[in-house]
């Protein structure tokens, strides 16, 4: 028998719950909301009062939560990932008509004690509604059409929401997570194949709903130079700004970002270039090497774990996580053009805390509960 | 879960693995990739982009646009704003500070204090920060910095947009901005986002509860700078969004005739409409000058203020709390008349005190009025009669009715410093003091002294709404465009173009949607006449201050409330308000509604130690009611007028 114990009260001492804890994903995680306070308070010019005393309580608070979810066993989160999906589907449709607008798009729902913001949730439970699904599915159907349509649309559905709020950036970050699970359950090269032809076939025709500044953004990232003063002036500045950092940095609270007001998401996107410019190469590389501890910790994780939907989820949010962290980091140094990415943890921004916060949290469940059932 | 073969598991655990694997190693491309990237940027081009960063960089620079400006009913600009002249300076553009600064002290007014408060700012600010070194020069100083701009590298004159206040009048009910402090940002959201350094924001008044929406949004300045930090370029320019303008119902007029009336005495004056609840004035004495505290308030001038015992920084006029003397006697009687305590035709004999429940209550007249009826005792103002009257009704319906006229909460809602004041009763005292309410101030809370407290603004909503025929009304001082005109308003209107049609009272309230405040209206207009007998009749208490024409008569009622109580040898000897101490000498009320054969204004004037309301309050507010008479015609063809403009 591969499961001897009761699914049904729990398995372990909150002692051994405790041991089950990943305690270098736990430190990698402290030591970057460390970070992360030290930078906001350097964005801000030193003030504290401004993004550092906000940041630093949402981390305190998702924290908790990080805990909370961690010891919640691992078989409610399989339980409750369609319902969760469901709820955020009807969010996203509620936010397109009665959302609070905020700089000409619609992204935010309103609930009371703060502004939510569904889309950037959406990335984490469509992670948990792929892997339930293919858990469910064998290894024989999933390449079958009619299996194949439910992921297509649960992709889709939320693309398309998030796309035209508008929000470029987290609807190709919920694209990219949906697709690699996907991926990863076994659905054929070829299929994928077809899909992204019909892709490049849909674009000219999903370019003309593309917003103007949004267009600009694309055709700037392609030429930088074009446009110097205008939305390449983002990426030039953001280059020069690490670029001048050097070897070891300007030192704490010695960038010029901050002060200037180059970047008007100096706090959230840009928070690397400013990171980056009074560290230095070094301090980057330490960012990188955590980052990247993260990533390898949620992997290890996933091998461990023996349910599919335990290792479906680790694996996708890995490689998720891995995403924001490249798209930011790629998009601030001129690599891709600039689409609206947070770094996690790092950037302010109280949903895309909560989300990756809750993503982690799970990842730590699948730890603590690595032997028992989800279902 | 248990229904799949363990070989299904296995097989999709290869799957999952083996394309985690090719994930991977895509993982570690781009991780070199980024790897790469930074290493060229940060290592090989680093000396490149340093210079690039030093050398040929845009700078920005965020400006607050144009506060809102803040008018009277007229259109009259009560806070405006005004040109000023700057100096600012860059400390990385100037190549020898001390020099500049030694320089400059030759030019500008410059102590050495503000000389060594400016190179503590320059510590403390990144070396491209702009220091400003003088907020506010004069015409005369700024043309001769310009002159000498040659032998001052650095220094750059600018020229900015600040608050100004036209006079001293409205500076308790506009308020005042200020340089805004770490404190400031700490409370209040809208001004964390505004992140905008030394912006002046609203302190206090309107300019404090009006100020996210006064304050628009910044605008900014990108510019590009050479190696020498010299503006080569303009990239851009935002010019933010300017502040909305609101409109009052302040009549800047009459808040300087007021103003300048009770420029010697501490106090407040209060004007209102008695149909829509405009406010008509709103001033308070002492004032202050606003526009000291626009670029710093000196540290004499506001230890000054702050130690002025009359202190000018509070705004008596909603703030202020006083017992409302016998001006309550007003309500009394509408309380007593309306509960059917008491008829109008009840008599009292005064003999100058009563003895009831063995303590002995004194009428402010020594030797009585005699026999009074209830119109003689409120022209009189006996408060022997009232006594009997408080005694019979108690203090909670009295309550009740004070409360109904609008006493015990805040009148407006665009202050944050307005007070409520106290309406007391049974359940009050026991909830506030833990103790049991006593017979006694029952009678002394019906000739308005003991625990009441009332704001001159209270008052002024009372008297207005007896005035009004006993209506409630809804008290403004902002005019918002879209405001629709009240049922009161409208009510009138159709009074006016149909003088002969005489309707029913139901009819009116039904038709107009009136909130009556009576049960029966006989009962208000009682102590209307009671009020015309005060004013107008001989010996009524302010019958010294009436006026004699026709269009400018009014009824109104005085007041005082004791400070101290006399000392039975005081009273004995009869001893003047004016020969005791000013600290101990009585607030003298007075309130009064104009004119009376048309009601259309109601006032309120206090006056702080004033001694009695008809020798100190009410002659003061007899030349307010004739300026505001004087303007009525004024105020009722404006806003036609501005209708045709466009």
């Amino acid at each position: 028998m591969l499961y001897n114990r009761s699914s049904f009260h729990s398995p372990f001492s909150l002692k051994e719950k405790f041991f089950n804890l990943d305690l270098i994903l736990l430190f990698s995680i402290l030591l970057l909301g460390i970070i992360s306070v030290f930078a906001q308070f350097s964005s801000s010019g030193g003030n504290f009062d401004y993004y550092s005393k906000s940041h630093i309580v949402r981390f305190g608070v998702f924290f908790i939560l990080f805990l909370v979810v961690a010891f919640t066993p691992i078989r409610i989160w399989h339980g409750t990932s369609f319902l969760m999906f469901l709820i955020l589907l009807l969010l996203l449709l509620f936010v397109k008509f009665y959302g609070v607008q905020s700089q000409g798009s619609r992204r935010w729902v309103n609930l009371y004690i703060i502004n939510l913001q569904p889309s950037e949730i959406m990335k984490i439970s469509i992670i948990l509604f792929l892997s339930n699904y293919y858990h469910k599915i064998s290894e024989g159907d999933v390449n079958k059409v009619r299996y194949l349509l439910y992921p297509v649309i649960a992709i889709m559905a939320p693309f398309i929401l998030v796309l035209t709020q508008p929000d470029l950036g987290t609807a190709i970050l919920i694209l990219l997570s949906g697709v690699v699970v996907t991926w990863l359950a076994g659905v054929k090269w070829k299929i994928f194949a077809y899909l992204s032809l019909a892709t490049i076939i849909l674009a000219p025709l999903a370019i003309s709903f593309l917003k103007p500044y949004q267009k600009s953004r694309i055709l700037t990232f392609l030429n930088p130079e074009l446009d110097p003063l205008g939305a390449g002036y983002q990426i030039i500045q953001s280059k020069i700004a690490i670029g001048s950092g050097g070897l070891y940095g300007k030192g704490f609270l010695n960038g010029s970002q901050a002060y200037l007001n180059f970047l008007p998401e100096k706090h959230t996107d840009f928070i690397f270039t400013l990171y980056s410019e009074e560290f230095g190469f070094i301090g980057s590389i330490f960012m990188i090497f955590l980052y990247s501890l993260i990533t390898y910790r949620i992997i290890k994780i996933g091998n461990e774990t023996r349910s599919i939907f335990g290792k479906l989820y680790c694996f996708g949010f890995a490689n998720a996580f891995f995403i924001y962290v490249a798209v930011n980091m790629s998009m601030v140094l001129g690599l891709l053009p600039i689409v609206g990415a947070p770094l996690p943890i790092l950037s302010y921004g109280g949903s895309s805390m909560l989300a990756i916060m809750f993503g982690l949290g799970i990842v730590m469940s699948c730890n603590v509960y690595k032997n028992s059932a989800v279902g | 879960m248990l229904s799949f073969n363990s070989s299904n598991i296995a097989s999709k655990t290869r799957t999952i693995g083996r394309r985690m694997f090719l994930l991977n190693s895509i993982k570690a491309v781009v991780l070199l990739g980024i790897f790469g990237r930074l290493a060229s940027l940060q290592i090989n081009e680093s000396s490149k982009y340093r210079s690039l960063a030093d050398k040929n960089r845009f700078r920005e620079t965020k400006f607050a646009p144009p506060r809102g400006v803040i008018k009277d009913y007229f259109d009259k600009e009560i806070a405006s704003n005004t040109r000023i002249y700057q100096l600012h300076f860059i400390p990385e553009n100037t190549p020898d500070i001390d020099k500049l600064l030694v320089r400059l002290k030759n030019l500008i007014a410059l102590s050495d204090r503000q000389i060594t408060r400016i190179q503590k700012k320059i510590k403390k600010k990144k070396k491209w920060e702009t220091v400003i070194i003088s907020d506010n020069l004069s015409w005369s100083e700024f043309s001769k910095l310009n002159l000498f701009l040659h032998e001052l590298e650095g220094a750059q004159p600018v020229v900015s947009v600040a608050r100004i206040y036209k006079n001293n009048a409205s500076a308790h009910a506009i308020g005042y901005v200020s340089e805004i402090s770490p404190r400031d940002i700490r409370n209040k959201k809208y001004l964390q986002d505004l992140n905008i350094a030394g912006i002046a924001i609203g302190k206090t008044g309107l300019e404090s509860t009006l100020d996210e929406e006064m304050l628009g949004s910044p605008g900014f300045l990108r510019y590009e700078v050479n190696a020498y930090g010299k503006k080569i370029k303009q990239v851009s320019i935002d010019e933010g969004l300017k502040g909305k303008t609101f409109r009052t119902t302040l009549d800047n007029e009459v808040q300087v005739f007021s103003a300048k009336l009770l420029e010697n005495v501490s106090g407040a004056a209060c004007v209102m409409d008695i149909y829509n609840g405009d406010i008509i004035s709103m001033v308070s004495s002492p004032s202050f000058n606003p526009n000291s505290f626009i670029h710093g308030i000196k540290s004499k001038e506001w230890n000054g203020l702050l130690n002025n015992k009359d202190k000018p920084l509070l705004n008596k006029a909603i703030s202020g709390l006083y017992p409302p003397g016998s001006t309550i006697k007003t309500l009394t009687a509408i309380s007593a008349l309306e509960n059917d305590v008491v008829s109008s035709k009840l008599v009292v004999r005064c003999k100058g005190f009563i003895d009831l429940h063995g303590e002995r209550f004194h009428c402010w007249k020594k030797k009585g009025h005699g026999v009074v009826g209830m119109r003689t005792a409120l022209k009189k103002s006996c408060d022997v009669y009232f006594y009997e009257v408080a005694r019979r009704l108690g203090i909670d319906r009295l309550a009740a009715t004070a409360e109904k006229f609008g006493l015990g909460k805040k009148v407006l809602q665009n202050y944050n410093e307005e007070k409520p004041g106290v309406v007391p009763n049974t359940k009050w005292k026991i909830q506030e003091l833990g103790k049991n309410w006593y017979i006694g101030e029952t009678l002394h809370s019906g000739i308005g002294q003991g625990y009441f407290l009332t704001t001159p603004l209270q008052l002024t909503l009372m008297t207005a709404q007896i005035a009004n025929g006993g209506f409630k009304i809804k008290p403004r001082i902002l005019i918002d465009g879209n405001e629709q005109i009240g049922n009161l308003q409208k009510y009138l209107n159709h009074k006016n173009s149909t003088p002969g049609n005489i309707m029913s009272l139901d009819d009116q309230i039904f038709n107009f949607g009136l909130k009556p405040l009576f049960r029966n209206q006989e009962n208000i207009n009682l102590v209307k006449d009671a009020m015309f007998a005060a004013t107008n009749e001989i010996g009524g208490t302010s019958y010294g201050s009436r006026h004699q024409k026709k269009q400018f008569m009014f009824a109104g009622k005085t007041g005082s409330s004791q400070i101290k109580r006399f000392t039975s040898e005081q009273r004995e000897a009869e001893v003047k308000q004016k020969n005791i101490t000013y600290l101990d000498r009585d607030h003298a009320w007075f309130v009064a509604f104009a004119p009376v054969s048309d009601p259309k204004y109601a006032i309120s004037v206090l006056v702080e130690h004033g001694g009695s309301g008809s020798s100190a309050a009410a002659p003061l507010a007899k030349k307010i009611i004739k300026k505001v008479l004087e303007r009525h015609q004024n105020r009722m063809s404006y806003p036609e007028k501005t209708q045709e403009n466009i």
